[in-house]
This record gives structure tokens, C-alpha cells and sequence, in this order.
């Protein structure tokens, strides 16, 4: 079977779209599980030991506290309460830490730190899988074990206010409950006055069990202007107040009841120095857990180093504290000093009930559980705990039973320790079978680009795919019979839950046949290959085409950073690998056209430019003249100049050109310092966005709007530059709108709004102009024969493409586009067309500069640095398609812009290049991306224990996934766009034939 | 006749690799605390001029085989000033280009700029003193097929090779393993030293291996 290489290539991209899709959900464990269902009627609780008979205190202990407020406040950093910020705006916060009766923590949040994974840590006591990050926007109802539910079946009443994704985690808990939107993230009052709003009334009453209020607006404040704004100061004054508020309604409410009730402040997760979080730096993962209960010793301390605990050990205080059962799943250990006053007897017997709960939850998912330390020393306490009681019970109470009691205790906590440190490295359990059935799938298909990449480097349009002879052949049943006898042998054994093998059987089915036809496929491509270069070898001696130094620096610079990926360091500073190799490729090229310059190739120069502005020019006529050229470099072109003068011009942009791309790519480094090492250090980016350099910020978005304008608008029709125009005001307008940027005539703060209004305008304009595009692209492809129509159709789309961007990303990043707009126009009249670069060479190097140009825009691959304020652009509710496309669009602007230019430049340059250009640089470019996604999965699953683990290599595999499936998408688009040719020729041949 | 430019040109390098050993050892004698990672810029400096004084050493030695023409004393004092020119602005082109790389701009100039001197030191030094301030014969020399003579070639070899090694000594930047020699410019500047002593011994060898291959338009 023939196919064209741009059809071949997408099929095999998305073959692995599907093989990365398999592997990721394999790759990504679930939490630790006890079998147990969990609906399920509660199990007894666990009898107190006692030696040689049993106790009759069969029933869970009474509870310590009658009513519970968690005060849960969201991005709260332990340096906000225990630092000098705490001191300064937590007053009444840091008297009851230092004199009141309460215990300070710091609570360790395992990363995703991001808001719903915490909760459900901190409610659970389970640690949740990383992919919950992807679920994080849509919450379905929490499944596990968790304080909350165990709350209700004790027939609690419980209140809640705050972050809607409580609600939706769980459903019908809550006897009363306002859920405020989390996804306005410029909006941090309204946020928590809807919250607080409630307050007064819900503190007076006395008909709840547990009040639970999460406040939004410190998370919002650090996205939009980071830790050290000001605004921190006020919300922290006014979180401050609230407390104080709720502990002297608590107060007055003991003083009626006589039972003490407990006041709980916590942290879902910290905040970076940037103001975002997700990722695993101390910034993030520390967070402020303060106790606070009449019930407690008021003992003066130092409130400036807490102990350090993890965020896991709420839950089974919690439940503790109020008396219920210990989630089933929780793996925390019991925070001791909240039972220190307790009798000994109830301490020994709330730390045994924790025990039993973290040794069974052992058991059920470590099969050696038996040989663990926490395990042994759990039964060694129990086994004290037995005799103690047993003297408890029978001698009177003396000093020497406290001592021993208190030995008792010390041991039940280092075996918690031990215990709950056991389960959460336990939690990295990985589903070997899917993972090794993704893995397959990848190679396969990256196999199968490989082996075609000598035909499609020979100029081969159409490439023989030999599809039909394996579907039918032996080997092919053979294999189909031999992995479905492993996949019944691999299900029907596995222990552990195995996410393929849940699948149907008909999907799984499918997926082997899958796997077996592409292992036939490779095969008989790998005969016919060993049987043609027998018959070239006879035939000729082989033409021994001579890589250039950039080919060879393309080729070598690809491999070195898909070696690179094994290396965690290399990984975190990633971008630092793309801008070396982005600047040794414009030494290179300086090199390149400085031979061309000065030795040998003189003929070539001046005829590429006889003929440039001929092919740009052609586009340019029916425009006017200014818009023709670049800013920079561009002057060449203007009308008047004697053709000599105009020459040498020209050649000296030539020779300047990839010094100013250099230039250009120096400036744009040090707007965003990106990575774990310069994330720290200041740059342009912070002090553009700082509040008082707002009127710079806005000039320069103006300048970038403008120079944006200038670049994007020269390829397009009249309408759309005016749409194009239009636009870029209307984004501008949106800035001013949310507050980012000023007007010059108000340089007064005004209102912030949501800009909905200005957002849509320009929505309106890039629905416009992709339309146009798209009608253009269509009308090239099915009526006029033409390329220029075809031209000025992607150019429109580009365009398009580029005002969406521009009004997504945030203003000190406008400058990024601007600057990509200026290096793909120099790079484009300067150095491609001149040099005459070979088509695969042009699609490796804009593969690159796409690659630098996400790092520039601030991106890394850390899940913190992603901008979901994106997502939120235009929109006044969330709405979830809409926000997941914008926000991924936001973050690849890069890669999808100088994909969106390859193919502009292509479909320009078809004079110059065969007709099956567009294809060939379609497989180039799905070769390309396939190789490191492919090499990071197997570089991943071997270095699946090491200790970064977590934090450095999977983020980069859920962005190398998102990079893969864009790619797909891309070369689908490529694809389409490449098969006007071939339409064309068929109509034709077909108009010829009748 | 090949033998023997093979044969000097081996005791040449021997002497530029010599002098790069030299400032490695000699110094420690002289001064107290030197080490090539604390001290690193004096050693940058000595290195540095030692092999510039090699150069100039084996510059001055008289080729046999080369008939050096009588010129005027004020032609070889233009001709001396014109290299000297020539090498500062390698140095600040240099200087640029780290800069250009993502070196600091402004912390650190020194540290950035010694590293110019040292890699102008490795590369251009000997391109003058082989070829003169004469950039056309320059970009002969660095393009394809366009050397005339094994001095030449062994030239384009080791100037290659310093590069190159300069360029991979940038890798360990980002590595977290905290060592003195990854801090900027350091690994840089070894890695320069590396690839020119690597070159100083692969060229003469290289040359012994094709020298059937190996034919000169002027031989
Ligand atoms: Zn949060
Ligand atoms: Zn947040």
C-alpha cells in the first residue's frame, strides 16, 4: 500500500498518542488502597491488648473535642504564620502560638501541591496520585475513606464554606454549605467575603458539629502578584481578624457547654517565590498547622521552629479528636502532643487504634509486611501495651506504671513513624504490564518512522507501506495468539490491580492486534530494506551525500538533548539545553553565510535575492508599501535604492542576520529566568510586573502590539488586517480591563473587572480571521489552482493563531511573540531562503526555536509554571473545554506558532522546494518530536525508583505527553493542508482522463 | 621531506603542551595558595602567556622551508600591531559571543573575559603567527579542501578542537553536583585547555595516519 509520508507520519504519531496514553496511565499509580470496600458497614474498631485476656474497652474512645472549626486557607506558607510576616499581620495568631493553648506545626505537603490533592490528603490521609493534577479541575466525588464521611455516619453536623471543590468532593455531606468558584483568579476579596459573610450567623448558633471554611484569596493574590505583594499583607490582617473572631465565639460557647471544642488553621499547600505552586520546593510544601483548643497546655514555646510533621497526620487527629474511626486509607500518624493530657490509659489506646490501622493497611499492600521494622515494632508495643494494661488493671496507680506507660507510648510512635514513612514510599507502585504495553506500542511506531527516514530524506513523496501482505500472513496470527495467551496469563495472575488488564476485552484485543500488525509491518519494512540495499550495493556504489556542518549540528544537538532527558539536573534546566543548542545553531549559520559571503558560492547570493522580492513582493503588491518590510534589516527592500547599494545591503543582513537572532534570544533569556537554579534570581519579567512599573509594562506591551502588528500583518488579505488590528487593541483593552496594564490617559487605578467584555471582542476577531483563513485554504484546495491563495490562507491562520496568543499570554510575555514574529522574519529573508536549506534541516531548526521559545515565555517543566490563568480568559463561568484548550494553547504557544510559520514557509517557498515539501517536513517533524518522548518513556520506566522520581521526571512526562498529542494534531493539520497537491493533481488527472 | 614537517611539527606541539604543563606546575613554587580552581584566574593569565610566548618562540624560529622574505622593519612593526589589534578583537568578539551564550552581563566580567583571552590564546594566537593578520587566508584555511600545508591542517585541527571543547565544557553547568570546577567560567576554561592539548597531540597523529591521503595543492 502507497501513502504519502505526511498521512504515514500522523498515523504513526497517533499510534503513539495512544501507546504514551497506556503508558501514562500505568505509570501513574494509584494510592495506597485498602481492600476493603468502602461502603461497606464499619468494622468494629480494634480492643484494647491485654495480656493473657480480653479487654472489655471494646468501643471507640468518647470524643476529645465537642465541636471542630478547620480554618483551611489556601497557599497559606509557613513563613506567613511562624515567619516575620506571621509577627507582623498575624498578631493575634502569634499570641495564641506563643501563650495560648495550642500546638504549632509544620506540615509537609507531598507534591502535586496543588488544591484538591491536598484535600484530599489532608480529609483522607492518603497520598493522592499525581495524575489527580489532571483531574484537579473537574473533581468527581472523593471514593475513598475519609474523616468527612465518617463524620456524617456518626451523625455529625457539619458546615461548610469556601472552595466549591469541597462540594463536589463531597456530595450531600454537608447539612449547609456555599461553594465559591475557584477559577477568577484576579478576584481575591469577593472570594472570601463570601465566605466570611456567613460567619456570624453560623458562630452564634450551636447546631453544628464542625464548621469547615476555606478561604481562596491568599492563593489568588500569590498568581497575580506573588509573596511579596503588599495585598499578602492585608488578606493575612484579615484572615487574622477572622480568627480571633471564631476562637472567642468558641469561647463563649465552652463556657456554656463545658466541653472544649478545637480550632484548626492549615494550609493546603505554599506558594513559590513566583506565587504559584504545584511543584515540590520548600516554598510549596511547607505549610502552617496550628491546633488550637481550650483542652490543650498554654505553655510558652518557640513558636519560630515547629515540629515538622506531614500533611497526612490531620486525618487521623481529626478523627481521633471527634471520636470516629481512622480513615481506612489514611497513612498519618497520630499528632501525640493534641492527647498529651489525656490519662495514659486513653493515650496508649488512641496510639494503639492508630497502629492497628496503619499495620493492617501494611498488610494489605506489602506482602513481606511481616519483615517491615514499623511492623515489628508495632507488635513488640502492643505486646507492652498488653502487660501494662494488665498491671493497670490490676495494682493501684503508680509512678513506676507512668514511666512504663510513657516507654510504652515512645514506642508506639516511632513504630507509627516507621509505620506511616513504610506506606508513603509504598505508594510508588507502578502497573509494570501497561506500561511495558505502552512502551511497545511507542517503539513500534518510532521504529517504523525510522526505518522509512531514508526514503523520505531521498525525496520520496509517497512511501511503500507494505500493510496488506503481514494482515494475513502467519506471523502475524502467531503473535496475535501469543500476546493474548500472555495477557489471560499476566491478568489472571497479577496481585496487584492492573489498569490494561481491566480494560474489555475487546479494546484489549484490539491493542494486540495493534501491537502484532505494526511487529509485521516493521519486519517485512526491515526485509525489503535488507533486499534493497543488496540490489543498490549491486547496482551503484552508494552517493555518499556529504552531511553539511548544520545538518550534522541538527543531527548531533538532537541527540545530545534526547541523551540529556536521563539526567534530572539536565531535565530541571532544560532550557538551558535549548538555548545553547539555538545559539550554536546561529553560530553555525554565521558561519555558513559568511563562506557563502566571502568564498566560492558569490554566483548563488545575489541570484536568491534577485528572485526574493519577486516571490515576497508578490504577496506584498496589492498592500501597501511600508508593510512590506521587517523593522530591522528590512530596509533592503525600500523602492528607490540603486540595485548595487541594494545588493550589498542585503548581503550585509545576511551577514548580520544570525547576530541579530542572537541578539534577540539573549534579550529574551533574561526576560524570564526559568528552571530550578535561576527561577530565584531577578529578571525582566518581575520587575515588568512589579505594581509600581506598570507604566513601563504597559509601553512595552504597546511596543510589542505594534511591532506584532507590523510582522503578522504583511501576508494577509485587507480584511483580516483590519481584523488583525483590531484585535490587538482589543487585547490591550482586556489588559487594562483586568488591571494588568494602564491607559495613558488613566493613569489612575481604576475598577478591575474580568474583562469579559473585551475578551470576547477579541475572540470575535480570532474566530474571524481563522475563518477567512480557513475559507481561503479550502477555496485553494478544491477551485483556484493556486499556491498563492494557499499562501495567503496559512499566513491568515498563522495570524489568527498569533492574536489568540497574543491575548493569552500575559503582557510582559507579549514581547516573546513580537520577537518570534521578528526572528522567523529575519531568519526567513536573511538565511533560509538565501541559504537554501534542505527541507528536513528547516523543519529541525524551526522545531528548535519552538522549543527555546517555550522556555522563553517562562514555561519549564515544572507543573507550577504553568499559566492557568489562561484558561480563564473571556470566560464568567467555568466551563471545561474551553478553559483545558485555552490554557494548553497558552503554554505551547511556541512550538504551534513556529510549527503554524514552517508551514507558511513552505507553502511560500513551493517554488523552491519539490511539491511534496509539506509532507516530507510533516514526517521530519513528527520523526523529530516522536524520538525524545520515545526515549524519555523507556529512560523513565528505568529510572522509575530514583529519588526525583516525583518531583523532576514525571511532570516532564505528563508535558512531554501534552507535546506528543499536540504534535498529532499539528501533523494531522500539516497533513491536511499537504494533500491540496494532491486533490489538485487528481482533479486534474481525472478533468484530463474524461 | 613529509617525515621530517611531521617530525617537527610533533616537537612544536610537544612544546605548546609543554607550556600549558608548565603553568600548571611552576607557579606553585612561586606563589603560595596557588591552585588552578582557586587562583584560577592567575593561572588563566600565566597559561595564557605562556603559550603565547611558545608561539611566538616557534614563530620566530626560523622554518626551513620557508624563504622569509627581507621586509622593512616599519612593515613588521604594522604587521606586529596589526596581530595585536587582531587578538583584542577576538577577545571582545569572544567576550560578545559568551555573552551572547547567556554569560552574565554584568557580574563576573573578568572571570568572562579571561576566558576570551584564554580561548583567543588556544585559537587565534597561532592562527597569527601561522597565517598573519590576513582573513581570507583565515577562511581558506576553515573551509573545506582549503588547506595548503600540514601546519595548516594541524592548525584547523587543534583551533577545532579548543572550540569544541570550550563548548562541551558548558554541559556541567546545570549538573547539581555542586563541584568548585562547575561554577562559570571554569569548566569552560578546562574544557578549552582540554581540546587544545587534545588537539596539540591528535593533529601531528592524525596527519602520520592519512598522510598518503593527504595531498596539497602547493606540494
Ligand atoms: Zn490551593
Ligand atoms: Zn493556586
Amino acid at each position: 500500500m502507497r501513502l504519502g509520508c505526511g498521512v504515514f507520519a500522523a498515523s504513526c504519531v497517533a499510534i503513539e498518542v495512544l501507546g504514551v496514553a497506556i503508558f501514562l496511565r500505568g505509570f501513574f499509580p494509584a494510592s495506597v488502597r485498602s481492600s476493603s470496600p468502602t461502603g461497606h458497614q464499619a468494622e468494629p474498631p480494634a480492643p484494647e491488648p491485654l495480656a493473657g485476656a480480653s479487654s472489655n474497652w471494646t468501643k471507640l474512645p468518647l470524643p476529645l473535642f465537642s465541636k471542630a472549626v478547620i480554618v483551611l486557607i489556601d497557599a497559606l506558607r509557613d513563613d506567613f504564620v511562624f515567619g516575620s510576616k506571621g509577627a507582623r499581620y498575624m498578631p493575634f495568631t502569634t499570641y495564641l502560638m506563643g501563650k495560648g493553648p495550642s500546638h504549632s506545626f509544620v506540615a509537609e505537603a507531598k507534591p502535586p501541591t496543588v488544591t484538591m490533592p491536598r484535600i484530599k490528603a489532608l480529609m483522607t490521609g492518603s497520598l493522592p496520585g499525581f495524575v489527580d493534577i489532571i483531574r484537579n479541575l473537574n473533581s468527581p466525588a472523593l471514593q475513598e475513606d475519609n474523616v468527612i464521611r465518617q463524620a456524617k455516619a456518626a451523625g455529625k453536623r457539619m458546615i461548610f464554606y469556601g472552595d466549591e471543590t469541597w462540594v463536589k468532593l463531597f456530595p450531600k455531606h454537608f447539612v449547609e454549605y456555599d461553594g465559591t468558584t475557584s477559577f477568577f483568579v484576579s478576584d481575591y476579596t469577593e472570594v472570601d467575603s463570601n465566605v466570611t459573610r456567613h460567619l456570624e450567623k453560623v458562630l452564634k448558633r450551636g447546631d453544628w458539629d464542625m464548621l469547615i471554611l476555606h478561604y481562596l484569596g491568599l492563593d489568588h493574590i500569590g498568581h497575580v502578584s506573588g509573596p511579596d505583594s503588599p495585598l499578602i499583607g492585608y488578606k493575612l490582617r484579615e484572615m487574622d481578624g477572622i480568627l480571633m473572631k471564631i476562637y472567642t465565639a468558641l469561647l463563649t460557647k465552652e463556657k456554656e457547654t463545658l466541653s472544649p471544642s478545637l480550632l484548626v488553621l492549615c494550609g493546603d499547600h505554599g506558594m513559590s517565590e513566583t506565587g504559584s505552586h504545584g511543584a515540590a520546593s520548600a516554598e510549596e510544601v511547607r505549610t502552617p498547622l496550628v491546633l488550637v483548643s481550650s483542652a490543650f497546655e498554654r505553655k510558652p514555646g518557640d513558636i519560630r521552629h515547629p515540629t515538622q510533621v506531614q500533611q497526612t497526620d490531620l486525618a487521623a487527629t481529626l478523627a481521633i479528636g471527634l471520636g470516629l474511626p481512622i480513615p481506612k486509607d489514611s497513612i498519618g500518624s497520630l499528632l501525640f502532643p493534641v492527647v498529651e493530657r489525656r490519662p495514659m490509659r486513653e493515650q496508649l489506646r488512641f496510639l494503639h487504634l492508630n497502629g492497628v490501622q496503619l499495620s493492617r493497611l501494611l498488610q494489605e499492600n506489602v506482602p513481606a509486611y511481616e519483615k517491615d521494622p514499623g511492623f515489628e515494632q508495632f507488635v513488640m508495643a502492643e505486646r507492652l501495651h498488653g502487660n501494662w494494661v494488665k498491671l493497670h488493671l490490676e495494682e493501684d496507680h503508680s509512678g513506676a506504671l507512668l514511666n512504663l506507660g510513657t516507654k510504652v507510648a515512645r514506642q508506639y510512635l516511632s513504630a507509627l513513624k516507621t509505620l506511616s514513612l513504610a506506606l508513603s514510599m509504598h505508594v510508588a507502585q507502578y502497573d509494570i504490564y501497561s506500561m511495558a504495553v505502552g512502551t511497545i506500542i511507542v517503539l513500534e511506531a518510532l521504529t517504523l518512522l525510522l526505518l522509512s527516514t531514508p526514503q523520505v530524506l531521498h525525496r520520496r513523496a509517497e512511501l511503500e507501506v507494505p500493510l496488506s501482505p503481514p494482515m494475513f500472513s502467519l506471523l502475524f496470527y502467531l503473535m496475535f495468539l501469543v500476546l493474548s495467551a500472555i495477557h489471560v496469563v499476566v491478568c489472571t495472575s497479577a496481585e496487584s490491580s492492573c489498569y490494561f488488564c481491566s480494560l474489555p476485552w475487546l479494546a484489549a484485543g484490539g491493542v494486540m492486534v495493534l501491537v502484532s500488525a505494526l511487529l509485521c509491518v516493521i519486519a517485512s519494512a526491515l526485509a525489503r530494506m535488507v533486499m534493497d540495499s543488496t540490489l543498490l550495493q549491486k547496482s551503484t556504489t552508494h552517493p555518499c551525500s556529504g552531511w553539511s556542518e548544520v545538518g550534522l549540528l541538527l543531527l548531533l544537538g538532537t541527540v545530545g538533548h534526547v541523551l540529556s532527558l536521563g539526567a534530572s539536573s539536565f531535565v530541571e534546566e532544560e532550557h538551558q539545553t535549548w538555548y545553547f543548542l539555538v545559539n550554536t545553531l546561529c553560530l553555525a549559520l554565521s558561519q555558513e553565510t559568511c563562506r557563502s559571503y566571502f568564498l566560492g558560492d558569490n554566483k548563488e547570493l545575489p541570484h536568491c535575492f534577485h528572485t526574493e522580492p519577486a516571490s515576497v513582493g508578490a504577496i506584498c503588491m496589492q498592500q501597501d508599501h511600508i508593510a512590506c518590510e521587517a523593522p530591522k534589516g528590512g530596509q533592503a527592500d525600500k523602492g528607490p535604492c540603486p540595485s548595487g547599494a541594494r545588493r550589498g545591503h542585503v548581503r550585509w543582513a545576511v551577514l548580520a542576520g544570525p547576530w541579530l537572532v542572537l541578539a534577540c534570544c539573549r534579550l529574551l533569556r533574561s526576560l524570564n529566568h526559568t528552571g530550578v537554579q535561576g527561577a530565584h534570581r531577578p529578571d525582566l519579567g518581575h520587575w515588568l510586573t512589579s505594581a509600581s512599573h506598570k507604566m513601563e509594562l504597559s509601553c512595552l506591551a504597546a511596543l510589542s502590539l505594534l511591532v506584532i502588528f507590523m510582522l503578522a500583518q504583511r501576508g494577509c488579505s485587507l480584511v483580516s488586517k483590519v481584523a488583525l488590528a483590531l484585535g490587538l487593541v482589543g487585547v490591550f483593552c482586556y489588559r487594562v480591563a483586568i488591571g494588568n496594564l494602564l491607559f495613558p490617559w488613566q493613569l489612575t487605578n481604576r475598577g478591575i473587572s474580568k474583562g469579559i467584555l473585551e475578551a470576547r471582542f477579541v475572540y470575535v476577531f480570532v474566530l474571524g480571521i481563522l475563518f477567512t483563513g480557513t475559507k481561503d485554504l479550502l477555496k485553494s484546495q478544491v477551485i483556484v489552482a493556486d499556491f498563492k491563495v494557499k499562501t495567503v490562507a496559512l499566513w491568515e491562520l498563522y495570524s489568527g493563531l498569533v492574536l489568540l496568543a497574543a491575548l493569552l499570554l500575559r503582557p510582559h510575555n507579549l514581547p516573546v511573540l513580537a520577537f518570534s514574529l521578528l526572528i522567523q522574519t529575519i531568519m526567513t529573508k536573511f538565511i533560509w531562503k538565501p541559504l537554501r536549506h534542505d527541507v528536513a534541516e528547516i523543519t529541525v531548526m524551526h522545531y528548535w526555536f519552538g522549543q527555546a521559545f517555550f522556555y522563553f515565555q517562562g514555561n519549564s517543566n515544572n507543573i507550577a509554571t504553568i499559566d492557568i490563568s489562561a484558561g480563564f480568559v473571556g470566560l464568567d463561568t467555568y466551563m471545561e473545554i474551553p478553559a483545558t484548550f485555552l490554557t494548553v494553547f497558552g503554554t505551547y504557544v511556541g512550538p504551534v506558532l513556529w510549527a503554524g510559520h514552517l508551514a507558511h514557509f513552505l507553502s511560500a517557498e513551493a517554488s523552491s522546494y519539490s511539491d511534496s515539501a509539506m509532507s516530507r517536513a510533516c514526517f521530519c517533524y513528527a520523526l523529530i518530536c516522536s524520538v525524545p518522548v520515545a526515549t524519555y518513556i523507556v529512560l523513565v520506566t528505568s529510572l522509575r525508583y530514583h529519588l526525583f522520581i516525583w518531583s523532576v521526571f514525571s511532570p516532564k512526562l505528563l508535558y512531554e505527553g501534552m507535546h506528543l498529542l499536540i504534535t498529532a494534531a499539528l501533523c494531522v493539520l500539516f497533513t491536511a493542508t499537504s494533500q491540496t497537491g494532491h486533490t489538485r493533481a487528481w482533479v486534474k488527472t481525472g478533468a484530463r482522463n474524461q | 621531506m613529509k617525515e621530517t614537517d611531521i617530525k617537527t611539527l610533533l616537537y612544536a606541539h610537544f612544546l605548546c603542551i609543554f607550556s600549558v604543563i608548565l603553568s600548571v606546575l611552576l607557579p606553585s613554587f612561586f606563589l603560595e595558595n596557588f591552585s588552578i580552581l582557586d587562583t584560577h584566574l592567575t593561572w588563566l593569565c600565566i597559561c595564557s602567556l605562556f603559550v603565547i610566548s611558545i608561539n611566538l618562540v616557534l614563530y620566530l624560529v626560523p622554518k626551513p622551508n620557508t624563504s622569509s622574505k627581507r621586509s622593512s622593519l616599519s612593515h613588521k612593526v604594522t604587521r606586529f600591531l596589526k596581530c595585536c589589534i587582531y587578538f583584542l578583537v577576538s577577545c571582545f568578539s569572544l567576550h560578545v559571543v559568551f555573552v551572547l551564550y547567556g554569560a552574565p552581563l554584568v557580574e563576573l566580567v573578568l572571570e568572562t573575559f579571561l576566558f576570551a583571552v584564554i580561548l583567543s590564546t588556544f585559537t587565534t594566537v597561532p592562527c597569527l603567527c601561522l597565517l598573519g593578520p590576513n582573513l581570507k587566508a583565515w577562511l581558506r584555511v576553515f573551509s573545506k579542501n582549503g588547506v595548503t600545508s600540514i601546519w595548516e591542517n594541524s592548525l584547523q585541527i587543534t583551533t577545532i578542537s579548543s572550540f569544541v571543547g570550550a563548548w562541551l565544557g558548558a554541559f556541567p553547568i546545570p549538573l547539581d553536583w555542586e563541584r568548585p570546577w562547575q561554577v562559570w567560567p571554569i569548566s569552560c576554561t578546562l574544557g578549552a585547555t582540554f581540546g587544545y592539548v587534545a588537539g596539540l597531540v591528535i593533529s601531528p597523529l592524525w596527519i602520520y595516519w592519512n598522510r598518503k591521503q593527504l595531498t596539497y595543492k602547493n606540494n
